[in-house]
C-alpha cells in the first residue's frame, strides 16, 4: 500500500473511513479537530458534519451504533466532560455496532483550560483504552479499536496527546472495509437503563473486565522486552516511547522495559518487569495514573520514579529533553535566548469583529466599575487582555452565561456576559432559560461572527439562527437586539448597548459581523 | 543522514507550507520524517514553530532535544533567536531579515542585527524584497526554504517536485512564481 504524510489526527480518521464507519460525530476543540476535518474531506458516503456540543455528538454516534453501524465521536479532553454522562451509561448499555471515542488531551495546555488526563475516563468507565505511541499506530489501533468494540460490545477510547494528534508522519494502510448494514440490537432491552435492566448491565461490563485484562496482556502494542542486569525497568506509556528510543534508537536500553499502549494495565506483564528491576521509572503524558497505582496506598519496596517523586515534573508535557534528565543523561543547551527576544502573544486579528465589540462595551461599562462581565471560551477570551481588559472569566463553555445569572442572584448590577455564537449554541441557551424563567437582570452579549473561529472558522450551529433561538426561549423581542461592529456604528452602538445593560430582566444583545478570516476565505474561493 | 529543522515565525506567514514542501520531498526520497506543527486559530498573530526531522533511519521523538537541530529556518529575524536553545553547537540559521511588527514591544532592528553579527553560522536575506522581485510578497516562506535548501539533506529537484506538487491545484503561474522564489532564495543564500 501506498505511504501516506499524515497528522496523528488524520490517522486516526483515516483508521476510522478504513473499518467501515458511517458515521464520524464532533464538536471542534484543539487538538482533536483534523480528525472530522480528514473524513470531511475524505469520506465519502459517511455521514460527517459536526454536532452542536460533545454530548450530543456522542449520543448521535451511540444511537448510529444502536442502528448496527460503526461510528466514531472525537473531541478534545474537556469536552469528554461536557460528555461524560452518555460516555459513561454507553460502557453499560454497550453497543451494537462498534463505537470508538478518541479523547485528544493538551498536556501544556498549548490551547486549552487544563490538562486532565482521559485515561482516567477510560478507568471510570472500565472500558478498553489505546494510547498510540506514532502515527502507524494510531491508523492500527482504530482499526482494531472497532473490531475490540464489536468483540466485547462495548464502547473503546482512543486517547492521544497534542503531540502526536498534530505530529504527521508515514502511515501505511490495510485493505479497507464496507459499511456496516443496518440491524438492531438482537438483544431488545440492551438499551434501557432502568435501575432492575442497569444491574444486569452493569454486571455483565464487570464480568468483562477479566476479558480486557487479558485482551492488554497478549496485545501486540503492549510490549515487554525483558533484559536483565537489574538496572531501572522502564514503563513507557504512549509517546514516552518515543521520547525512551530518543536516547536508546533499536531497542538498547540495558534493562528491563514494557511499552504500554493498551490499558487496562496488563499486570503479569508488570509483575515479570517489576521482579526483574531494581526499580522502576515510568514515562507517561499527562497525570501519573501508572505511577500512582503502582505505588498503591503504601510505598512499595522498590522505588518508583516518575512524576510523583520528582524525577520527572508533576506538570506539563514530556520531551525528550525532560526523559533525557530522567534516564540520566546531561541536557545542554549550546545557545541561549538573548535578552532583546521579547514574547509574542496571540492577539485578535486587525478588523476582528470581537474586537470593535469590546470597544463599545469598554466604554459603557466604565460608569459600573471593573469586573462585572463574564465571558466564555473562544477568540473573543483575548479581551481579558490588554488594550481591552474587558473580560473576567473564562471556564468552561457557555459559564459565562449563567456564571453572570449566579452574580445576578447574589445582588451583583449589572451583570453581563459576552459569549460567541458557536459556544453560544454549545452550552448557552439553557443557561439563559433560566435566566428567563426567573427574569434575571442578566444582559448576555453574543458576539456572532458566525463561525466557529477559534479552531479554524467551522460552520457554527448558531448562523442566522440566534434572534429565534432568544425568543423561542422565552426572551422579550424588545429586547433581543442586533448590532454590527464597526467603528462608524461605534456611538449607536454604546448607546443601545447601555439602555439593554440597564434594563432589569434578561436582554440579549447580539454583535453580528462575520470573522474577516472566514470572510477573505469565501471571496478567495467566488 | 539526518536534518533536525526548527522552522519558525508568525503565524500566518506559511511556514505550514514549508513543513508541506519539505514532507512530501522527504517522502519522494523515501526518508522517515516527523514534522510536529502548530495548529488553530488560536496562533494568530503569535509566535509559531514546527520541529521537522528527516532521516535515513526511523525517527524516535517528534520534538527535536535542545541543541540538537542543525538548522533554525525563520520567516522572521526575532522569531529566529526565540529558538536558539534548540540549535546545536556549529547549527545554522537562515532566516529573513525583515522583523514582523505586530507587538508594541517589538526590540530596535538593529540590536536583533548585533545579535545575528556576533554570530558565524547565520544567513540572513530580505525574502520579502526577494520574492517581490519574483511576483509576490506572499512567496517570501518559499525563498527561505530555497535558502535554506544548501542546509537540508534533501535534493533541491525533490524540494521543488514537493513545491509542485504542494500547489497542483493552484495553477500554473502560482507554481512558477513559487518555483522563482525558491530558486532566487537559494541563490541569494549561496551567494552569501
Ligand atoms: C467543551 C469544549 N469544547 C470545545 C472547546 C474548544 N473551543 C474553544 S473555543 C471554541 C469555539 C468558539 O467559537 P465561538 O464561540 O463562535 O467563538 P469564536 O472563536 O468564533 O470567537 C471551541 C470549539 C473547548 N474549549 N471546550
Amino acid at each position: 500500500m501506498e505511504k501516506m504524510l499524515l497528522l496523528g489526527d488524520e490517522a486516526i480518521a483515516q483508521g476510522a473511513l478504513d473499518a467501515g464507519i458511517s458515521g464520524m460525530y464532533a464538536y471542534p476543540g484543539t487538538p482533536s479537530t483534523e480528525i472530522m476535518e480528514y473524513v470531511q474531506a475524505c469520506g465519502s458516503g459517511v455521514h460527517a458534519l459536526w454536532s452542536a456540543n460533545e454530548k450530543t455528538a456522542m449520543e448521535e454516534a451511540l444511537g448510529m451504533s444502536y442502528a448496527g453501524k460503526r461510528a466514531m465521536v472525537a473531541m478534545k479532553h474537556v469536552g469528554l466532560n461536557v460528555a461524560a454522562d452518555p460516555f459513561m451509561n454507553a460502557a453499560i448499555t454497550g453497543v451494537n455496532g462498534g463505537l470508538v471515542i478518541v479523547a485528544a488531551d493538551d498536556p501544556s495546555m498549548h490551547s486549552s483550560q487544563n490538562e486532565q488526563d482521559s485515561r482516567y475516563y477510560g478507568k471510570f468507565a472500565q472500558i478498553p483504552v489505546f494510547e498510540p505511541s506514532s502515527q502507524q499506530e494510531a491508523y492500527d489501533m482504530t482499526r482494531d479499536a472497532f473490531d475490540l468494540s464489536e468483540k466485547y460490545g462495548v464502547p473503546v477510547l482512543i486517547r492521544i496527546t497534542t503531540r502526536l494528534a498534530h505530529s504527521r508522519s508515514q502511515v501505511e494502510s490495510r485493505t479497507p472495509l464496507p459499511q456496516r448494514s443496518l440491524h438492531l440490537p438482537e438483544e431488545p432491552l440492551q438499551f434501557v437503563l432502568l435501575p432492575a435492566l442497569a444491574r444486569k448491565r452493569y454486571k455483565r461490563l464487570l464480568a468483562l473486565q477479566k476479558e480486557f485484562m487479558e485482551s492488554s496482556e497478549h496485545s501486540p502494542y503492549n510490549l515487554s522486552i525483558l533484559k536483565t542486569g537489574g538496572k531501572t525497568g522502564v514503563i513507557a506509556c504512549g509517546t514516552g516511547w518515543n521520547y525512551l528510543n530518543e536516547w536508546f534508537p533499536d531497542g538498547d536500553y540495558p534493562g528491563p522495559v514494557l511499552k504500554l499502549s493498551q490499558y487496562p494495565l496488563p499486570v503479569k506483564q508488570i509483575q515479570r518487569m517489576f521482579d526483574q528491576s531494581a526499580s522502576i521509572l515510568v514515562l507517561e503524558d499527562g497525570y501519573p495514573l501508572v505511577e500512582e497505582m503502582l505505588n498503591g496506598i503504601f510505598p512499595v519496596n522498590k522505588h518508583i520514579k516518575g512524576r510523583l517523586d520528582g524525577t520527572l515534573p508533576r506538570d506539563g508535557e514530556l520531551t525528550p529533553d525532560l526523559v533525557a534528565s530522567a534516564l540520566g543523561f546531561p541536557v545542554n543547551e549550546a545557545y541561549h535566548i538573548p535578552s532583546v527576544v521579547v514574547p509574542r502573544p496571540p492577539s485578535l486579528c486587525n478588523g476582528c469583529s470581537h474586537a470593535d465589540l469590546y470597544l463599545a462595551l469598554d466604554e459603557v461599562m466604565k460608569e459600573f466599575g471593573k469586573g462585572k462581565v463574564f465571558s466564555d471560551i473562544g477568540c473573543y477570551t483575548l479581551g481579558a487582555l490588554p488594550p481591552y481588559n474587558a473580560i473576567y472569566s473564562c471556564v468552561d463553555m457557555g459559564a459565562s452565561v449563567t456564571m453572570a445569572k449566579g452574580a445576578a442572584d447574589a445582588g451583583m448590577t449589572p451583570s453581563v456576559c459576552v459569549i460567541g455564537d458557536s459556544t453560544f449554541t454549545h452550552s448557552g441557551m439553557t443557561g439563559l432559560l433560566d435566566a428567563v424563567i426567573e427574569n434575571t437582570p442578566v444582559t448576555v452579549i453574543i458576539s456572532d461572527n458566525s463561525a466557529t473561529a477559534m479552531t479554524g472558522g467551522q460552520k457554527s450551529h448558531a448562523t442566522d439562527r440566534l434572534v429565534e433561538i432568544c425568543k423561542g426561549l422565552g426572551v422579550s423581542p424588545d429586547h433581543i437586539v442586533t448590532l454590527v461592529p464597526l467603528r462608524k456604528n461605534h456611538q449607536e452602538n454604546v448607546r443601545i448597548l447601555r439602555k439593554e445593560i440597564l434594563f432589569e430582566g434578561p436582554s440579549v444583545v447580539i454583535f453580528q459581523r462575520e470573522c474577516i478570516q472566514t470572510s477573505a476565505r469565501r471571496h478567495k474561493k467566488n | 543522514m539526518k536534518t533536525d529543522i526548527i522552522l519558525c515565525g508568525v503565524g500566518g506567514q506559511g511556514i505550514i507550507s514549508i513543513s508541506a514542501v519539505l514532507g512530501i520531498a522527504a517522502l519522494e526520497e523515501n526518508m522517515h520524517i516527523k514534522q510536529s506543527e502548530i495548529h488553530g486559530m488560536s496562533q494568530r498573530g503569535g509566535s509559531v514553530q514546527s520541529h521537522v526531522r528527516i532521516s535515513s533511519n526511523p525517527v524516535a521523538s517528534d520534538l527535536i532535544p535542545l541543541a540538537n537541530a542543525g538548522l533554525i529556518l525563520s520567516v522572521e529575524p526575532m522569531e529566529a533567536l526565540r529558538y536558539l536553545p534548540w540549535l546545536s553547537p556549529g547549527g545554522w540559521i537562515v532566516s529573513n531579515n525583515q522583523p514582523f511588527l505586530n507587538i508594541p514591544d517589538y526590540p530596535p532592528v538593529e540590536s536583533l542585527m548585533q545579535e545575528y553579527k556576533s554570530r558565524k553560522n547565520a544567513v540572513l536575506i530580505n525574502a520579502d524584497e526577494i520574492a517581490s522581485r519574483c511576483g509576490s510578497a506572499k512567496a517570501s516562506n518559499m525563498v527561505m526554504l530555497g535558502a535554506a535548501s544548501r542546509f537540508i539533506h534533501l535534493k533541491p529537484e525533490s524540494l521543488m517536485h514537493g513545491l509542485e506538487k504542494l500547489f497542483a491545484q493552484k495553477g500554473s503561474s502560482v507554481i512558477d512564481l513559487n518555483l522563482k522564489a525558491f530558486d532566487a532564495g537559494r541563490q541569494a543564500s549561496v551567494a552569501l
